[in-house]
């Protein structure tokens, strides 16, 4: 019961952190707001109004739509691709250690460098829009699957192997659960790169989107366009790594779950 | 040579001469891809015009102030948010969403806050890595074992001999990796910038030779700025090491 009550108190000032936290952010936008005025930004709750308008317009939810599909296909891709890969090149100790050092260099370099090399190939559209939404998420995922993979405890490969396991079932009943938390870290990251590539290929590759919506506000310079929309992005942000943060925890336990 | 480095050198230079031949027999049009050997001429020819230099010594001068700042900062505002446990609860929604936010969406603001200059660029760096430095700085003091601080405070140790030699070398890896975020995402922040929105720099040149369609220019100046970037990395790589090294790590 104790212990009931006591998770209880502890969400319940979780849920109190967010809103102060809110609060001060919001303090703070109108700290900004008094500073630079009406030609910059609008205040908070101006903002929110003209989100509200914004949503009940409608030519918004056609953008919303093509933005979901174009991340939902560049997410499912980069997993499907990323965490394979991963787990391969974990298990394969010498493609792992070759390709390690490529994987990392390519992965703090600025995506945007190869987008006119995405543009050129694929034309406009969808296809470029989802390419470059893969190209920002598959290899944080793949880069940390492989080192998830590689350092599976080897007291954990050595039991398996003394149970006589398949190389399979060593990667699905061992390797895989023992890796799964990092994965999911990994995944965590990649999506939410893969949802600002998305938006950013949009502003230039698209004729639809919340990111050609962005653009096209940006270049007319309207502003409470741009701060609503702004403010809807990263609200879906939070909430999309709120879940994955919850399934994250889930995964790795209430051990850690502090 | 290592197995691992000779297999790396192998399919790098595999896929370097499958592309030279595909481009070459025109399986890949001129206008999607030039070959590698053209792109390599390009940079030479673009290095030795000097027509870059002011472009690329806008677009590190923005990356290296505002490494320089975020570093400071974020090390700082760590080191005063680990003392309030409170305040860190508060913040932490915040630093997992932070990198989800499109900041380039805030640079009309920036302009209008700070003129049309290379201050909002700067900014928009800054702004993209601090919250990394902030973060790992939180993740290292973490880590200083409590023995440690225990033992400090028998030898009598002031608060700054402390910080310097006990708290700053158990927190070390943790914030050199919030410096290499740091670099890495600077580097992101003013190309990207330069690419959306500004008129110098490299990712300005990027973006103009794109829209030029001169693909010459444009694959000169991707290989220049990969050749940049990973250069930059393997020194912060090798400096990683010799202090980890020092503070005896490893």
């Amino acid at each position: 019961m104790s212990v009931v009550a006591d998770s209880r108190r502890r969400g319940d000032s979780r849920v109190a952190d967010v809103l102060v936290l809110i609060l001060v952010l919001g303090l703070v936008w109108q700290a900004f707001y008094e500073m630079a005025g009406d030609v910059a930004m609008t205040p908070p709750l101006a903002t929110i109004g003209y989100a509200v308008r914004l949503m009940l317009a409608p030519d918004f939810w056609p953008n919303v739509r093509a933005t979901l599909d174009a991340f939902g296909l560049a997410a499912l891709i980069s997993a499907c691709v990323g965490v394979p890969a991963g787990v391969l090149l974990g298990v394969h100790r010498l493609a792992g250690d070759a390709a390690d050092p490529v994987l990392v260099a390519l992965y703090s370099v600025p995506k945007i460098v190869f987008y006119p090399v995405i543009l050129l190939s694929l034309g406009l559209g969808l296809a470029p829009v989802v390419a470059f939404g893969v190209l920002n998420g598959v290899l944080p995922i793949m880069i940390f699957t492989m080192h998830a993979v590689a350092h599976v405890k080897p007291i954990y490969l050595k039991m398996g192997r003394s149970f006589d396991l398949t190389a399979w079932q060593l990667m699905q009943t061992i390797a895989f659960p023992a890796a799964l938390p990092e994965i999911l870290t990994g995944l965590r990251i990649g999506l939410s790169l893969t949802f600002i590539g998305t938006l950013l290929s949009e502003m230039f590759a698209a004729h639809a989107g919340v990111g050609h919506l962005l653009i096209t506000a940006m270049q007319l310079n309207q502003v409470p366009r741009i701060m609503s929309l702004t403010l809807l992005i990263v609200v879906f942000a939070a909430l999309l790594n709120t879940v994955v943060v919850w399934v994250e925890h889930r995964a790795y336990g209430h051990a850690t779950d502090s | 040579m290592k197995p691992a480095v000779a297999l790396r050198t192998a399919v790098l230079a595999g896929a370097v001469l499958l592309l030279e031949v595909l481009c070459r027999a025109g399986v890949i049009s001129r206008f999607t891809m030039v070959p590698p050997s053209a792109m390599l001429v390009g940079l030479v020819a673009l290095l030795r015009s000097g027509s870059l230099n002011g472009d690329l010594l806008a677009t590190f001068t923005a990356v290296a102030i505002a490494v320089v700042s975020a570093v400071l900062v974020g090390v700082l505002a760590g080191a005063v948010v680990h003392t309030v446990p409170r305040v860190r609860r508060i913040l932490d929604p915040l630093f997992g969403t932070y990198y989800a936010i499109p900041i380039w969406a805030f640079y009309p603001l920036f302009i209008v806050l700070f003129g049309l200059n290379e201050i909002p660029k700067v900014v928009i760096a800054f702004l993209y890595s601090v919250v990394a430095v902030v973060v790992n700085t939180l993740l290292g003091l973490d880590r200083v074992p409590r023995v440690l601080l225990k033992m400090a405070r028998s030898y009598r140790m002031g608060p700054f001999e402390t910080g310097v030699r006990v708290v700053l070398p158990s927190a070390a890896p943790f914030i050199i990796t919030g410096v290499k975020l740091a670099i890495a995402y600077s580097l992101i922040g003013v190309i990207s910038t330069e690419f959306i929105l500004s008129s110098r720099g490299v990712g300005y040149r990027l973006s103009f030779a794109y829209l030029g369609f001169d693909n010459t220019t444009l694959y000169a100046l991707i290989v220049l700025l990969l050749i940049c970037v990973t250069t930059i990395n393997q020194i912060v790589y090798a400096w990683e090491q010799v202090l980890l090294q020092r503070w005896g790590r490893r």
